[in-house]
């Protein structure tokens, strides 16, 4: 009897924290599924939600990398461009490949890229291995340019995003595009938090904060970092194939320049380092920032404000804002938001 | 600057002088002979030499380690008591001598595998995971015993999950050995100093090494905390049979808790044996009553 009452006492606590645990992903994927394809405006999609969708993967990619790894990369759209590239190609020259296989093996490209280019990571360290991730950047623009095989012979080295279908499925629309989007980035986004918080991404960590003491108790340092540049460059490739084929739908080898590096670069510092939500957090601010600017400069200046100077001012703000995070909080939006939730927490309770 | 930094270190020494010289600590008479009926080696260090640029750390020093001895080895700042750790844990590389570890003989240890070799260690200055909770600090210290991949650990699968809970036990013992309960899942960064070296002990001992070895593990700690950590590394050998090899300055504690004491001065060793012989020898007196010219070392 003492036992039943004791279960029942128990009974509603689980439940409450059942309820929490599951309240968020649940709330996320009926404003994934469900408002967004039924209410999102044509322009939302395409303007934000898809390029915010694709920055976020690549910077949950390179938050692996850098966040969790310590290991600093510049080369995170080279392995854009390599997905996109190749995902392109397996489509192109495999009669038959679904949809999933050109992503997966996109991503496989892009991983075995990341690999070799992670191998001086093995000798250098922050400054030195970000300046030498740098050749990754100029030499896949170099071979993308340079091979017209890669862009099946298009003159400028332009490829187009071939038609998009699963299971006879047609996903060329704003919101199918939209729909492939979100799917690849939730699942790659799940796999990754479960592989932060395993053994594996604690060696990530443990590489990350103390290499010698991670060396001493074992941890295999080499293989940990190269498996962080595989895993990162498989997800920002895939991220690629969503930026070439679901967000711009053309693309040349310039636009994955390095422009695009420091942009997710940006995303992370601003976002959070080593935080999966920071990802997101930062892929929002920097997709809404120029919005933001123009619509602000469009009302503070008129007319003045013209598309170089929002350009300028957004460098501008960019820039400020980065030093300032760097100074004052380290530790991103992420960190802020968790603050701005104890702060409303305390409040109500 | 060189000369007020000298003057500061013969200072820092006189309480280890006066310590020493008034026989601090209690010694156990006993020990050495109870040691000397099981003369199994663990360590062997033969003829190590290494140098750094023009400064000789260390020559030809000699050293055996004995199982399930507590070993100190003492010695003033920049004696090269820290470099002979990073020798031994394959950190630094020997340019002479030869380093046999339960009967593997290296001239080079390699440092990758030196959990697998049995061996664990602490750093002089604190080499911890500041961004992960102590329990998983310690748990890392298992991570040599760990051979499920990346992708099993992301899917589940039946060998990571049954590595994890073996790991998690195994945390759980040290944990509440070292009496870490209550700061088990803080970030470890925002630890008090004592208590993060403590952490380092854990993730150490978790790995159930062999032989242990401690770059000054008490340095910077309280009186209380000291004891306490004396009592842990006391009780680790009592009850887990680890060898010990203990680096500390508090010349008190190294007494108490020694069963036998090297002295390294300038890189040589100077004496080596009990407590008590240590203590009367003439060369230690000397070495540490001479004047200070040492250098505070790069410590790793
Ligand atoms: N990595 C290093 N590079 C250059 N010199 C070093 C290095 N490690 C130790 N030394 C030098 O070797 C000598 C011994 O240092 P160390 O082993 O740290 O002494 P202890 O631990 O006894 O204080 C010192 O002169 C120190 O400056
Ligand atoms: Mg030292």
């Amino acid at each position: 009897m003492a036992v039943q009452a004791l279960d029942a006492a128990r009974l509603p606590v689980d439940w409450v924290k059942l309820v929490q645990k599951l309240a968020l992903p649940t709330a996320l994927f009926v404003v994934a599924y469900g408002v967004v394809p039924a209410y999102a405006s044509g322009y939302l999609v395409e303007a934000i939600l898809l390029p915010f969708l694709a920055l976020s993967l690549a910077a949950v990619g390179l938050n692996l990398l850098t966040g969790y790894c310590g290991q600093l990369s510049l080369g995170s759209s080279a392995f854009m461009a390599v997905g996109a590239f190749a995902a392109y190609n397996f489509n192109l020259r495999v009669e038959g490949l679904p949809l999933a296989g050109t992503m997966i093996l996109a991503g496989i490209s892009a991983a075995g890229f990341g690999v070799v280019f992670g191998l001086p990571s093995l000798r250098l360290r922050g400054f030195y291995l970000a300046v030498s991730t740098l050749a990754a950047q100029f030499f896949v623009q170099w071979a993308l340019t340079k091979f017209g095989w890669f862009s099946n012979d298009n003159p400028s080295g332009v490829i187009s995003a071939p038609h998009l279908a699963v299971a006879g499925l047609s996903l060329d629309s704003a919101t199918g595009r939209y729909l492939l989007s979100v799917t690849t980035v939730m699942v790659l986004t799940a796999l990754v938090w479960r592989l932060v918080n395993s053994a594996t991404g604690r060696n990530f960590i443990a590489v990350r904060d103390n290499e010698t003491a991670a060396r001493v108790i074992g941890v295999p340092v080499l293989r940990t970092k190269l498996l962080a540049f595989a895993i990162s460059s498989f997800i920002i490739g895939i991220a690629g194939v969503l930026w070439a084929f679901t967000y711009l739908r053309t693309v040349e080898p310039a636009g994955f320049n390095l422009d695009r590096s420091f942009q997710i670069l940006f995303i992370i510092i601003i976002g959070g380092l080593a935080s999966i939500r920071g990802a997101f957090l930062g892929a929002a601010f920097i997709v809404v920032l120029p919005l933001f600017l123009s619509r602000l400069g469009a009302f503070l200046f008129g007319g003045l404000f013209d598309s170089g100077v929002l350009d300028m001012s957004q460098r501008i703000v960019l820039g400020a804002l980065i030093i300032i995070f760097l100074i004052a909080e380290p530790s991103g939006l992420s960190a802020l938001f968790d603050r701005l939730k104890r702060r409303i927490g305390s409040r109500s309770s | 600057m060189i000369g007020a930094s000298l003057g500061a270190a013969a200072y820092e020494r006189a309480p280890e002088i006066s310590a020493l010289l008034a026989g601090a600590g209690r010694v156990d008479e006993t020990r050495a002979v109870r040691l000397s009926a099981k003369a199994d080696a663990i360590l062997t260090l033969s003829g190590i030499g290494i140098s750094f640029g023009g400064v000789k750390a260390l020559s030809d020093v000699d050293l055996e380690v004995e199982v399930g001895e507590i070993r100190a080895v003492i010695g003033p700042n920049g004696a090269g008591k820290s470099s002979l750790i990073n020798i031994i844990s394959g950190l630094y590389h020997a340019d002479r001598g030869r380093i046999a570890i339960g009967g593997q003989s290296f001239s080079r240890v390699p440092a990758s595998r030196l959990a697998r070799l049995g061996v664990a260690r602490t750093f002089q200055n604190l080499a911890l995971f500041g961004g992960l909770s102590v329990r998983n600090n310690i748990a890392c210290g298992r991570v040599h015993t760990r051979r499920a991949s990346f992708v099993e650990h992301i899917a589940g699968l039946p060998r990571a999950r049954s590595e994890d809970a073996g790991i998690a036990e195994k945390t759980d013992q040290i944990v509440a050995f070292l009496h870490l309960e209550s700061v088990a899942d803080r970030l470890v960064a925002t630890l008090p100093y004592g208590l993060q070296k403590r952490v380092e002990l854990a993730r150490a001992l978790v790995a159930e090494p062999k032989l242990l070895l401690l770059d000054e593990p008490m340095a910077g700690m309280t009186a209380t905390e000291k004891a306490e950590m004396a009592g842990f590394v006391r009780a680790a050998r009592d009850r887990h049979g680890v060898t010990v090899i203990l680096i500390e300055h508090d010349i008190g504690v190294v007494m108490g808790l020694s069963d036998r004491v090297a002295v390294l001065d300038y890189g040589r060793k100077i004496a080596d044996g009990t407590p008590a012989e240590v203590r009367a020898d003439p060369a230690v007196i000397r070495a540490y009553l001479g004047t200070a010219e040492g250098e505070n070392g790069e410590d790793i």
